[in-house]
């Protein structure tokens, strides 16, 4: 009898064993890629936002409450990014601890609010990993080395990621480093690299474009001698080849700014989604 | 100055002739069929397709992704669908049309929710299938202008027992059958007019340039022919004046030019020849006899 019981508790203990790995949500699939690099397989990562999913207009779901409130760190990027996150945790009666990655760098405007997309430069990555490493070594002290260790060897990958991206920019003559898009999610790429992306005048991704909008377009890409329209609203795909046809101007291949693609996708992982960017940029701008 | 105005717009910009053409187009094919859908009082159709495609477009997203040519078919396929279902139940029970298309279109617009919440997507899938009159590339154009083509040409087939059974539906019964398949076949066009109409040009001007002008002409002439005529007229006249109005102010263009058609529409209501409110109060002294 004694015998079942004690096999009886070794069954119930042993998922337990396997469960002391270090549970994480991350908000959005960027954010998770850093945390996998970091964490690897000492923790068990959820992403709430996975692959192609839009974290601007992400409504939870109950099994997204219940991830949560498993978990022991919530990892978001703050500036604005998630607003509803904190009513998730809240909701799910969760006591798990919220890590800003973001905490460390300072915040670009965008209008009136802060621009939440801060990891659009490689150096902001930096600080995201070295911020999610340092959560993750305090909230589970056993694999604090682990983690350290696995954080550096990331940290040197941006760090060649970075160079890479620097010296593609040089290649561009200095003249032609502009592209004119829609995009907001470019401000700190921009302020980092040199990379000018022009807003088109008077438009608004969110209302019907006028006649007069699209000869404005036209008019400032001749007039200002931009090499390349990056303009990817998808419902606005033909309009922007029909400005392309219209200037000479080249149509930019797709920039990834908000989330990364599933395995087969382009920008499977972060470095790859910079990567992309910045090949889609140069095969763009470079001549 | 008036050069300016009205003609340099689209000899500098080669998306404003494009536009043009676009309208054009759409007028000489949307307007003679706005006129029946007036006379056979299914003005509304075509604000129930413009829902009722949805499923169709969402099972092409589903199978092929954010693909237009497989949601665009799609689309016609579930708008074939409801227009002839709608068309066959008004036909064969007491139910009238209109109540009929109204149930099939709730319905399609019902199953196409379900779908697109399936795949669990963000996207708006009718947003990403409506396009623009300003962004006309080659393919679309053509596409418009073949729609024109074909409509004109089945329509010349199809007129005589589609006039007869606007009309007079009972004499038609008596004297042929061929009202059931004219009206299935004057359903279909439709369909394709308003679907082409939503993937080139937008749901207000899709919808927008086939009502109106048949408004507008309705004031003015008692004579089919004659109606189908200034039908065509005023379409073409409100795209190119909304065109020239969305290029000098900030409108956009596919409520600029229905705005235009509106305002045309107001004037004939006002001094219609036929009916107008002004030709009421101040009956010709011809009447008086």
């Amino acid at each position: 009898m004694r015998i079942i019981l004690l096999c009886a508790l070794v069954l119930i203990a042993s998922p337990l064993q396997a469960a002391e790995r270090l549970n994480v949500v991350a908000s959005f699939s960027i954010l998770a890629d850093f945390v996998r690099n970091v964490g690897g397989d000492r923790i068990n990562l959820t992403t709430l936002v996975g692959a192609d999913g839009d974290v601007h207009v992400y409504t939870p779901a109950p099994s997204d409450a219940k991830r949560v409130a498993e978990a022991r760190l919530v990892i978001v990027n703050g500036l604005g990014l998630e607003g509803w996150l904190p009513r998730l945790v809240q909701s799910a009666g969760s006591k798990a601890q919220i890590v800003t990655a973001s905490a460390g760098i300072v915040p670009l405007k965008l209008g009136a609010a802060a621009d939440p997309h801060a990891w659009q430069s490689v150096p902001n990555a930096r600080v995201y990993v070295t911020d999610i490493a340092n959560a993750l070594a305090a909230a589970a002290p056993d694999d604090a080395d682990v983690f350290r260790a696995r954080a550096k060897a990331y940290l040197d990958k941006l760090e060649t990621l970075d160079r890479e991206v620097r010296e593609a920019v040089a290649k561009i003559p200095p003249e032609r480093r502009k592209v004119i898009s829609t995009h907001d999610a470019f401000g700190y790429f921009s302020a980092e690299y040199g990379v000018q992306f022009v807003a088109p005048l008077g438009v608004s991704t969110e209302t019907e474009p006028s006649a007069r909008d699209i000869a404005a377009i036209i008019g400032q890409i001749k007039a200002q001698k931009i090499p390349a329209v990056f303009l990817e609203n998808i419902s606005d795909d033909r309009l922007i080849r029909r400005i392309a046809a219209e200037t000479g101007a080249k149509v930019g291949g797709t920039l990834i700014s908000d989330g990364l693609t599933g395995e087969k996708g382009s920008a499977p992982t972060y470095i790859d989604m910079v990567r992309h960017n910045i090949k889609a940029l140069t095969s763009a701008l470079d001549h | 100055m008036l050069y300016d105005a009205l003609i340099a717009p689209f000899t500098e910009f080669e998306f404003m002739r494009r536009a043009l053409a676009a309208a054009i187009a759409l007028a000489l094919a949307g307007a003679p069929i706005g006129v029946f859908l007036m006379l056979r009082r299914m003005s509304l159709v075509g604000d129930a397709m413009a829902h009722a495609i949805l499923p169709g477009a969402a099972i092409g997203f589903l199978l092929s992704g954010l693909n237009l040519f497989a949601m665009t078919a799609g689309g016609l396929i579930a708008g074939f669908a409801v227009a002839i279902l709608a068309g066959v139940v008004a036909r064969s029970t007491g139910l009238k049309e209109d109540a009929s298309l109204a149930t099939f279109y709730l319905a399609s617009l019902a199953l196409g929710v379900t779908i697109v919440s399936i795949k669990g997507t963000n996207i708006d899938l009718l947003h990403v299938l409506f396009g623009n009159i300003l962004a006309m590339d080659d393919q679309t154009l053509l596409v418009v202008a073949f729609n024109a083509t074909v409509t004109l040409l089945v329509l010349a087939v199809i007129y005589r027992p589609l006039v007869i059974e606007s009309v007079d539906p009972l004499f038609l019964r008596a004297v042929s059958r061929a009202g059931g398949p004219a009206h299935l076949a004057f359903l279909a066009l439709v369909v394709i007019n308003l679907v082409n109409g939503f993937q080139a040009l937008g749901t207000l001007l899709a919808v927008g340039l086939m009502i109106l002008p048949a408004g507008i002409a309705r004031f003015w002439s008692r004579d089919l022919t004659v109606m189908i005529c200034i039908a065509v007229v005023a379409a073409a006249v409100s795209g190119y004046a909304g065109l020239v109005l969305s290029f000098q102010t900030r409108v956009p263009s596919g409520p600029a030019i229905i705005l235009v058609a509106t305002v045309l529409y107001i004037v004939s209501v006002l001094f219609g020849r036929v009916g107008g409110i002004v030709r009421q109060l101040f009956p010709g002294r011809h009447l008086e006899a």
